[in-house]
C-alpha cells in the first residue's frame, strides 16, 4: 500500500524538512510533535494534512485542566443516578452512560483519521505520561465495560507545544519532531501569495520590509507573527492602502497604518514609537 | 557506520536513545527518505532531536560525521566525471601524496576502483542495505588518501551552494541546561499536600451517593471545594559575589518553585540573613522589608528554604558589625536564630559539593546554628530537604 505524500497544499505552504517529517510520521504511523512561535501555522497544519490526505480530522485542544482521561472516555455517574432514580430502563446498561473522548473517536473511525492534540504543554505536568501506552499501542480499557479499545487503523497524530513547560523525555522518545522556524522572507512571499495572489507587488514588498523592520525592534513581548501578518494584510487590502504609505521611515507618521493587527500589547506599542523617535532624532542631526 | 553516527550524536551531546535510533532504521527501511542527503538530513532530525535548542549540536555533528559522504549520495545519482575528478584531486595534492598514489598503482586504477565501489554501493543500496553505511569501508583509507581528501564534488555539478547543516541556523537556541527545571518540579512536588478550601464547586459522588441513600433514593446533591497545594514556602535567596557561579541553578529553582507553589514569597538577601532582606535586585537600597516584619506577617506554618553557599568570613556569621555591606547591630546568627524559631520547618539549600563543606569554617557554623539541616543543591540533596521540610 502505498500512501499518498503530504507536499503542502494550495492554502499551505510546507517547507522541505516539513514534508520530511510529516511523512516519516505518516509512514511509520508514530506522533509528531511540532512546536514553533505561536502564529506559524502549528494547528493549521493538522487541519492540512487532513485535508490533503483526505482523512477525517479529530480536534482535541488542552487546557490546564484537561486530564488524560478526558481523551479517552468519561463515566457520566449523574445521569446515571438520576435515570435510575426515574426508573428509565437504560441504566442496566453501564455503556450508556460511558461518553467516548476525542481518541477514542479518532481509534474508532472507519478510515485512518489524523488526530490533533492541540497545545499539550498547557496540561499538567504529568499528562504527557499518562498518554504513553495509549499513543504507543494506540489501544486502552474501560474499566466500567470491562472493553478492549483498538484502534482499526492507527491514526496520524500531530501534537503541538508551544514550549510552555518541558515534555518527558519517554513521551518524546515516541515521537518525531519538528520545530517550525520563522519564515525567512522568500517563503514569506510565498505565503503570502498563496492566501492573497491579487496583492500588488508593491504594496507586499514594503508590508514584508515594514513587518520584518517591526520584528528586528529588540524588547518587543510579543513579535508580530505569519498570522498576524496575513490579518494585517487583509487590512491593508479592505482599506486600499497605498504602497507609499508603509514607508516606516516617513517622518511623520510614527507607525505604520493599522499597526493594531502587527503589536498586540501596548508597551509593545509605547516602545515601537520610541525606536522610531530615536532614529529619526538620530537621522535629523547632522 | 550509522551507529558510529549514533554515537557521534551522543558525544556531542544530543540526547539520542537506542528507540529514536531503531526508528530512524525503520524508517529508512520503509524507504521514507529518496536518495538525497538533504532528505536523510530532514529524517534523522526529525527523528532523534526533540528540542530545537539541540538542532545546533546535531548540525555539528552531522557535519563532522558526514563530510565528504554527501557527495557520495551525489556519485549514486550521477555517474563520476573522472577526467573533472582527477583535475581536481591534481590540484589538491602534495609531491608527496601524488608520490604515493604512483606506488599504490597509479591514478587510473585508483580511479578505477573508486568507481567499481561507487557501482557496488548502489547495488547494495537496492537491496535494501544500510548504504550510508558503506562509505566507510573504503579501500582508500591508507596511504594517506581519501574520499574526503579528493573531495569528490564540490563546485560545479551539486544544486546547493551552501549544505543545510553548515548554515546553523539554529545555533542561538543552544543552552547547556543539564539539569531542566523539570527534575527540580518532579522533587518540589514531593512536598505538595492537598487540602480543601475555598468555595464548594465540585461534584461530590461519594456524598452524593451516601446522601441519597440516606434521604431514601431521592436525589441529594453534594458538593465539595477543589483540592489545593496548601503548602506555603518562603524562599531566601543569596545574591552576588561567591553566589555568582551558581545563579543558573539558582534560577532553574526559583522558577520551578514559583510555578509549583501558589503561596510562595521569595527575598534575597546577601552572604547571610541581618535585619532586613529586599524582593528587587535594583532597587536593594530603597525598598527593603525588615525581617521583623516577615517574623510577624507570615504564620509559622510557611516553610522556609535558604539557598546561599555559606562561604563568608566567620565574623559575617557570629560577630555583631561583621557584615561586608553595612553596620549590623545585631549578628547574623541571631536573626538565623529568630527566622528558624518562628518557621520551624525550615532547610538551607547549598549549591556547594556537599564534600567541601568541611573546608569552610562559616559552613559549619551555619550548619550548627541550622541544627544539620542544611542539604547540597543536587536532585539528591533537594529530595533530602524536602523530607526534612515535610516532617
Amino acid at each position: 500500500m502505498t500512501q499518498k505524500k503530504f507536499e503542502g497544499t494550495e492554502r499551505y505552504v510546507a517547507t522541505d524538512d516539513l514534508m520530511m517529517a510529516v511523512n516519516a510520521a505518516v509512514t511509520l504511523a508514530r506522533p509528531l510533535l511540532v512546536k514553533g512561535e505561536p502564529g506559524t501555522g502549528k494547528t493549521q497544519l493538522a487541519e492540512e494534512i487532513a485535508r490533503s490526505l483526505d482523512k477525517p480530522l479529530y480536534r482535541w485542544h488542552i487546557k490546564s485542566t484537561t486530564k488524560a482521561q478526558h481523551g479517552l472516555y468519561e463515566y457520566d455517574a449523574v445521569s446515571r443516578l438520576r435515570d435510575s432514580q426515574l426508573g428509565d430502563a437504560k441504566v442496566h446498561d453501564i455503556g450508556n452512560y460511558i461518553i467516548r473522548g476525542r481518541l477514542w473517536e479518532a481509534f474508532a473511525s472507519e478510515r485512518q483519521a489524523v488526530l490533533l492534540i492541540d497545545e499539550i504543554d498547557k496540561a499538567d505536568i504529568e499528562f504527557p505520561n499518562d498518554l504513553l501506552l495509549e499513543l504507543d499501542r494506540m489501544e486502552f480499557y474501560v474499566h466500567e465495560t470491562r472493553e478492549l479499545v483498538q484502534a482499526r487503523v492507527r491514526p496520524i497524530v500531530i501534537i503541538t507545544s508551544n514550549n510552555e513547560k518541558e515534555l518527558p523525555d519517554a513521551f518524546l522518545r515516541r515521537c518525531f519532531f519538528h520545530f517550525i522556524r520563522f519564515p525567512e522572507p522568500e517563503t514569506m512571499t510565498r505565503i503570502v501569495g498563496v492566501h492573497y495572489p491579487e496583492l500588488k507587488r508593491e504594496l507586499l514588498a514594503e508590508a514584508l520590509n515594514a513587518f520584518y523592520k517591526l520584528r528586528e525592534v529588540p524588547g518587543l513581548k510579543k513579535k508580530p507573527s505569519t498570522s498576524e501578518l496575513l490579518d494585517w494584510l487583509k487590512l491593508l487590502l479592505a482599506e486600499d492602502i497605498p504602497p507609499e504609505a508603509l514607508r516606516t521611515d516617513d517622518p511623520r507618521k510614527a507607525l505604520p497604518p493599522l499597526y493594531g493587527a502587527l503589536l498586540k500589547n501596548e508597551q509593545d506599542v509605547h516602545l515601537f514609537e520610541q525606536v522610531l523617535f530615536l532614529q529619526r532624532r538620530q537621522s535629523r542631526s547632522p | 557506520m550509522l551507529t558510529r553516527f549514533f554515537y557521534t550524536l551522543r558525544e556531542a551531546g544530543v540526547p539520542v536513545s537506542v528507540t529514536e535510533y531503531l526508528t530512524l532504521l525503520e524508517a529508512l527501511e520503509a524507504r521514507v527518505a529518496s536518495l538525497s542527503v538533504e532528505d536523510f538530513y530532514f529524517l534523522a532530525r526529525a527523528t532523534m532531536v526533540k528540542d530545537e535548542k539541540h538542532f545546533d549540536r546535531f548540525d555539528r555533528a552531522f557535519a563532522k560525521h558526514f563530510k565528504g559522504i554527501e557527495q557520495v549520495f551525489a556519485a549514486l545519482e550521477a555517474e563520476l566525471p573522472a577526467d573533472w575528478l582527477r583535475k581536481l584531486a591534481e590540484r589538491h595534492f602534495t609531491e608527496e601524496e601524488k608520490a604515493q598514489i604512483e606506488a599504490l598503482g597509479g591514478w587510473d586504477k585508483l580511479m578505477e576502483t573508486l568507481a567499481e565501489r561507487l557501482k557496488e554501493q548502489k547495488g547494495r543500496h537496492q537491496g535494501g542495505n544500510k548504504w550510508v553505511g558503506t562509505g566507510g569501508t573504503s579501500p582508500f583509507g591508507h596511504g594517506g588518501f581519501n574520499p574526503e581528501g579528493i573531495r569528490i564534488g564540490g563546485p560545479g555539478g551539486q544544486k546547493r551552494a551552501v549544505k543545510v547543516w553548515e548554515k546553523r541556523e539554529y545555533r542561538n537556541l543552544d543552552d547547556t541546561l543539564e539539569l531542566g527545571t523539570r527534575n527540580i518540579k518532579l522533587a518540589l512536588r514531593k512536598l505538595r499536600r492537598f487540602a480543601r478550601e475555598g468555595a464548594a464547586d465540585q461534584f461530590d459522588i461519594d456524598g452524593t451517593i451516601d446522601a441519597t441513600a440516606r434521604n431514601a433514593g431521592l436525589l441529594d446533591l453534594k458538593f465539595v471545594p477543589e483540592r489545593h497545594n496548601a503548602i506555603k514556602v518562603l524562599l531566601f535567596l543569596d545574591v552576588g559575589g561567591s553566589m555568582d557561579a551558581h545563579v543558573r541553578v539558582c534560577e532553574e529553582l526559583f522558577s520551578a518553585a514559583r510555578s509549583e507553589f501558589k503561596h510562595l514569597e521569595y527575598f534575597y538577601f546577601h552572604n547571610f540573613v541581618y535585619e532586613s532582606v529586599w524582593k528587587n535586585s535594583w532597587r536593594r537600597h530603597a525598598e527593603r522589608t525588615p525581617l521583623f516584619e516577615i517574623l510577624r506577617t507570615y504564620p509559622p506554618d510557611y516553610r522556609v528554604i535558604f539557598v546561599g553557599d555559606a562561604s563568608m568570613s566567620p565574623y559575617e556569621i557570629v560577630q555583631p558589625g561583621g557584615s561586608i555591606e553595612h553596620w549590623n547591630e545585631e549578628a547574623g546568627a541571631v536573626w538565623l536564630q529568630r527566622l528558624t524559631q518562628r518557621f520551624q520547618r525550615h532547610v538551607w539549600l547549598n549549591p556547594e559539593p556537599e564534600e567541601r563543606w568541611d573546608y569552610t569554617a562559616s559552613i559549619g557554623i551555619a550548619r550548627q546554628l541550622l541544627g544539620e539541616r542544611m542539604f547540597p543543591m543536587t536532585l539528591e540533596g533537594l529530595d533530602r530537604g524536602i523530607q526534612a521540610l515535610k516532617s
